[in-house]
């Protein structure tokens, strides 16, 4: 404190003789007793850990007496057997390493079996060579606070245990979410052909992307031989998404194929279609439908042409590129929701594929994709057949891989399933396929 | 990773001299080797190591499968030998490192041809016919006692003391540094240590060594002792008149002339 000078300070204005007494009580308190009745255990020992001093303050502790401490005790044995390994492990090696320690945590045995938590400081003394001669101790009881101490280890030991528990249990939701995502990508495997077949005179190729990997799309397309000269496909959308989209799916694309074998008149397997699915779903209170186009294509690699016969059940017109340029959507007329009403009227529309001509079919997440430059309006049929003129002629290949990139382009990115399938009659006679 | 600095490696002594490597075993790191180093490094080239998860190792480097096995700790011995691609060397390994070292020579028998078992035990608690010198309630007092001090340990200067394990300077504010660790990474040592039953090892033991005790441990009573040497055909029992369980502090001289003597006979 530093002193004013002119201003008068408080003690020496304040009984003198009060101030003396207390310090004349000081001068009497010796070294001896200070040592002896201090409010913390004392204790030296030998660097071997033997006891060569303690004070009345511990051995009261403690509950013993001097003369069976002194010389006859190492201070590892007033320790539990946890501290005297505690000991042996970090106390006694940091001691020899640095010469001191603070603050560490241990119990004393007391005579009477019981158990004193305390907190040790030590120190070396080195003599003046530098060698060390014996181990000063501090011995503090620490009943009340190691017992808090306890209580918040306790708890943190809890909140430890709680989030071991939370992690695992994130762990088994991750896993479960990953066998979930195997067993759906299987089930979607099933939705629609695991590759498009080669077929003399007629190229094919595709493009297929469920909205998200985790629900089952609703989109679907197929291609497959009904006799030794011609081809039936199609493609469509089922309402909904999940997995009784993904029923609904299966049975429309299971049926077509069973419909087609019978008779593979476009729009007699678009009816049998629609009796099916009304059948189903028409009573259950739970109505659904789906969109189709369905065709048969019989290709002549002998005339370099293509027969297509189509019929539609409430899709969207296909659309036709032809090899000298420009693009056409092909009306199929008359077509209905398929499910809906339980005679479903369609009328089969055909069309010629000369050597360069490509037919595309899609489903609407292709003109629903937010493909316009301004903040995402959607592309829309118009816009997509002046896309198509633009790239015709296109090999099949070249179309799908010009239109992936129209998607690919999208912002925000797929919002609903895509299903592209285009077929042409090459330049060429080999076959070709792609998938997409 | 590197493994020298995974593993916080120091080389001093001669090059090309013999090989010693020094392991420290639970609680501390390479610094309980401190007064004996000096005097081994005349003559021999002197390796010193922490085990990953003690002293200046890289604790990210830690994993909880591998080190709650004593195999973890011999494949960090393993990859330090390979490292620095020693041959024949003698591993010194203290406390539980002496049956880490029987483990890593087992599994490198080109790269250690002979151990000194400081303080050692296959063993730690009692079993029918054998004495380990603890009960399986003691190792229990042990965890809890880690446990209390574990308000020594403060992740805001665990990088500090990590970081500059050779800074004296810090050395007045850190105090009790080089025994502090992670204490996650304590309790697994120590559980792995305290719990470890490595005897049938012993007699697997196919290179020359020497066991050092002390003639009282609190850890490794002397009976263990006479166990490791008689289960190690050919072994040498030497007991330091020494109190503890680190022979290596408290009685260094001792210590460095018994290593020594081994040693020669390795030349």
């Amino acid at each position: 404190m530093c002193r004013t000078g002119d201003v008068d300070e408080p003690f020496e204005s304040g009984s003198e003789t009060g101030t003396d007494a207390a310090f004349t009580a000081l001068l009497e308190d010796s070294a001896e007793e200070l040592y002896e009745a201090a409010p913390c255990g004392y204790l030296s020992t030998l660097m071997d850990g033997t006891i060569a001093k303690i004070n009345t303050t511990l051995l009261d502790w403690l509950g013993m007496e001097r003369t069976s401490v002194v010389g006859r005790l190492r201070f590892p044995d007033l320790l539990t057997v946890g501290g005297k390994l505690y000991h042996e492990t970090h106390y006694a090696p940091l001691l020899r390493m640095q010469g001191s320690l603070r603050g560490i945590a241990l119990e004393l045995k007391t005579a009477d079996g019981g158990r004193l938590p305390v907190l040790v400081s030590s120190q070396v003394k080195f003599g003046s060579e530098g060698e060390p001669l014996l181990i000063r101790a501090t011995v503090f009881d620490a009943s009340d606070r190691r017992a808090y101490e306890k209580e918040l280890l306790h708890r943190r030991q809890e909140a430890e245990r709680a989030r071991a528990e939370a992690e695992a249990a994130r762990r088994q939701a991750e896993a479960d979410r990953g066998r979930l995502a195997d067993a759906l990508a299987v089930l979607q495997q099933s939705l629609v052909p695991s590759s498009l077949p080669a077929i003399q005179g007629l190229e094919s190729a595709v493009y297929y992307q469920a909205a998200s990997p985790e629900q089952l799309g609703g989109d679907f397309y197929d291609l497959f031989p009904v006799d030794d000269k011609r081809w039936a496909f199609f493609l469509g959308d089922v309402c909904g998404k999940g997995p009784e989209a993904a029923a609904l799916t299966s049975l429309t694309r299971y049926t077509l194929r069973a419909a087609a074998v019978h008779d593979p008149e476009p729009q007699v397997a678009l009816r049998t279609l629609n009796a099916v699915l009304h059948e189903r779903y028409a009573d259950s209170g739970d109505p659904r439908f789906c969109t189709c186009l369905f065709g048969v294509v019989e290709p002549d690699p002998r005339t370099g042409r293509a027969l297509v016969r189509l019929a539609s059940g409430g899709h969207p017109s296909a659309l036709a590129l032809r090899t000298g340029g420009g693009a056409e959507l092909l009306p199929t007329p008359g077509g209905m929701l398929i499910g809906v009403l339980p005679d479903a009227r369609m009328r089969t529309a055909q069309t010629t594929l000369n050597r360069g001509d490509t037919l595309l079919l899609y489903t609407d997440g292709l003109t629903e994709a937010r493909t316009g430059p301004d903040a995402g309006s959607m592309l829309g049929e118009d816009a997509l057949l002046s896309f198509a003129a633009e790239h015709a002629p296109a090999a099949p290949r070249e179309l799908i891989a010009a239109l992936t990139g129209l998607l690919a382009d999208a912002t925000p990115g797929p919002t609903d399933d895509t299903a592209l399938l285009a077929l042409g009659v090459p330049f060429t006679d080999h076959a070709g396929t792609a998938d997409g | 990773m590197d493994v020298q600095l995974r593993n916080n490696v120091k080389v001093v002594g001669p090059p090309g001299a013999p090989v010693v490597v020094l392991a420290h075993g639970f609680g501390c790191d390479q610094n309980m080797w401190r007064l004996v180093v000096p005097a081994l490094a005349q003559r021999h080239r002197v390796v010193l190591f922490d085990y990953v998860g003690s002293g200046g190792s890289v604790l990210s480097a830690w994993d909880e499968d591998r080190y709650s096995s004593l195999d973890g700790y011999a494949r960090d011995v393993t990859e330090v030998c390979a490292a620095l691609d020693l041959r024949d060397a003698t591993f010194v390994g203290h406390s539980v490192s002496a049956m880490v070292g029987v483990l890593a020579a087992q599994s490198a028998p080109e790269r250690i041809g002979g151990l000194v078992m400081v303080a050692p035990s296959p063993r730690y608690i009692d079993d029918e016919g054998y004495r380990g010198g603890f009960t399986a309630e003691d190792i229990d007092e042990l965890l809890a006692s880690l446990e209390a001090n574990y308000l020594g340990w403060s992740s805001a200067m665990a990088p500090v003391i990590m970081g500059n394990p050779d800074r004296p300077e810090l050395g007045n504010e850190l105090v009790n540094s080089f025994c502090a660790t992670d204490p996650a990474i304590a309790r697994v040592f120590a559980r792995t240590t305290f719990l470890s039953d490595t005897r049938d090892e012993l007699r697997q033991v196919a290179v020359p060594t020497l066991v050092l005790e002390c003639s009282q441990d609190a850890i490794a009573p002397r009976e263990v002792g006479a166990y490791v040497h008689a289960q190690i055909a050919g072994s040498q029992l030497i007991t330091l008149d020494a109190t503890g369980h680190c022979p290596q502090l408290s009685a260094p001289e001792a210590t460095v002339q018994a290593i020594l003597a081994f040693l020669e006979t390795r030349r």
